[in-house]
């Protein structure tokens, strides 16, 4: 491993240049975390800055922390089965707040049959037990919105 | 549409937030933003939160700010957790602590990571200080990175320093001594559920009495005992809290310490700029070949450094 000294964006000054910020978030009443542990260690290896809510999170809650810590992408990790209850009170929200340029996914135990229903939301990944870390990594870095980092809301 | 800076001022979450985001980033047209909002800064308490990591920071934060709320301030929280210095990347968790807090629009809570900075705090965080301050919120707590000995910015930032300490460091209060001794203005005695809570108290008391040259001559360092599981003693320290306010009011202090962080705010902004300056002149090849060349012994890093001074105008 080669020290980076944390400000490699510094080589970029006059551009905006920074790490990106994602929102893991548990809701529902759940309380196997340790998917979400291991997904936010990975986003954290791979250079982005990750936001750990905890476990059972209310809807409101996850919003209100996608809107003040103004992440890229907010993560979803659900085992409960809640999640055609759940997601669709997310976006709901997320969109009464305006909140239209930030990635959401979502992982856990989705089965198959929901899978088209989910992505209808508008949550633009579902990942399963078995994802390789790389894709998840991959998947976040090629769909967040990089022109929201030069906009101004 | 209004712009962003408008927009915060009337209190809009997402344009703080967004505001936020641009301080952080250094974005160029952050500094033209934050030179309005300092205009409108300045009515918040500034208080800073630090202490070794597990100490009780995020709990006593979270009490604080309940019974804060209770007292109907409108409260800004900044949560500094360290970056990786292999990866650039953090995990910010101070918020698991806080989230019985999320959903109340009087509080505004915001992570951020120290990226590479060392002195316990980011880089910005002064700055984001100063865009919740014009937002209106009051007070804004600042909880450090947890800290070792010398992480002491917080004080250049925070108008009240609380140094939490937790029962059953022992003689580890000795590592506390210099510098993050010196800078509390209130000691707190965290988990005074558990045992050893008393004889902590009573290990910084003595400390403190052996501090022959007291920083603040007319303010006594008060030691109290909080804990965040049974919520004991928070409401006497946010009454301590206010109190340290009035003595700075009171005595002058408070200008005093607003002067000196101004002028070290200053230095910093200009040492930034020759930061800046320095990229502009000298490209990446460059400071490769500079690098390797000094690092070889083929030149010495003084000379290199006077030319390169020379080049950004410096001499």
């Amino acid at each position: 491993m080669t020290e980076t000294s944390g400000n490699n964006r510094s080589s970029i000054l006059h551009d905006i240049s920074r790490p990106i910020r994602v929102l893991v978030a548990k809701p529902g009443l759940d309380g196997h975390d340790r998917g979400a542990k291991v997904i936010a260690r990975a986003l954290r290896d791979a250079g982005m800055e990750v936001i750990y809510t905890g476990i059972r999170q209310t809807p409101e809650m996850i919003v209100e922390a996608a809107i003040q810590e103004d992440v890229d992408a907010v993560l979803m990790s659900i085992l409960s089965g809640a999640h055609m209850a759940i997601f669709p009170k997310v976006m709901e929200l997320l969109q009464q707040n305006n909140v239209d340029d930030v990635l959401v996914a979502a992982g856990g135990i989705l089965p198959d049959e929901d899978i088209p229903a989910i992505k209808a939301m508008g949550i633009k990944g579902c990942f399963g037990p078995g994802t390789l870390m790389e894709e998840i990594i991959r998947f976040v870095r090629e769909n967040v919105q990089a022109e929201r980092l030069a906009t101004e809301v | 549409m209004q712009n962003i800076v408008e927009r915060l001022l009337s209190g809009d979450r997402r344009a703080l937030a967004r505001m936020v985001t641009l301080i952080e980033a250094e974005a160029p047209q952050a500094r033209g933003y934050l030179a309005e909002l300092h205009q409108h800064a300045g009515r918040a308490h500034i208080v800073g939160v630090t202490g070794s990591p597990g100490a009780g920071k995020s709990s006593l934060v979270t009490c604080l700010v309940r019974e804060l709320r209770d007292r109907e301030r409108k409260v800004g929280i900044i949560a500094v957790d360290p970056t990786s210095p292999f990866t650039g990347g953090a995990i910010l968790g101070d918020r698991i602590r806080m989230m019985e807090l999320a959903g109340d629009p009087n509080i505004f809570i915001r992570s951020m990571a120290s990226r590479g900075n060392l002195g316990g705090l980011a880089a910005s965080t002064r700055d984001v200080v100063r865009a919740m301050d014009a937002a209106g919120y009051d007070p804004v707590i600042v909880e450090t990175v947890g800290t070792g000995q010398a992480e002491v910015e917080v004080m250049r930032t925070a108008q009240t320093v609380l140094v939490v300490v937790a029962p059953g460091m022992g003689d580890d209060i000795q590592a506390i001594k210099a510098g993050i001794l010196e800078i509390a203005d209130i000691f707190v005695v965290s988990k005074a559920d558990k045992p050893g809570a008393d004889q902590t108290v009573a290990e910084l008391a003595m400390l403190l009495s052996l501090d022959s040259h007291r920083r603040q001559a007319a303010w006594r360092i008060p030691v109290l005992k909080t804990s965040a599981f049974k919520v004991q003693g928070i409401s006497e320290l946010v009454d301590a809290v206010q109190k340290h306010q009035v003595y700075l009011q009171e005595s002058g202090s408070l200008a005093q310490r607003a002067q000196r962080q101004v002028q070290s705010e200053i230095q910093n902004l200009i040492l930034q700029t020759v930061a800046r300056a320095l990229k502009d002149v000298v490209s990446e090849e460059e400071w490769r070949i500079l690098v390797e060349d000094v690092t070889k012994r083929e030149r010495d890093p003084y000379s290199a450094a006077a030319e390169l001074a020379a080049r950004v105008g410096l001499i």
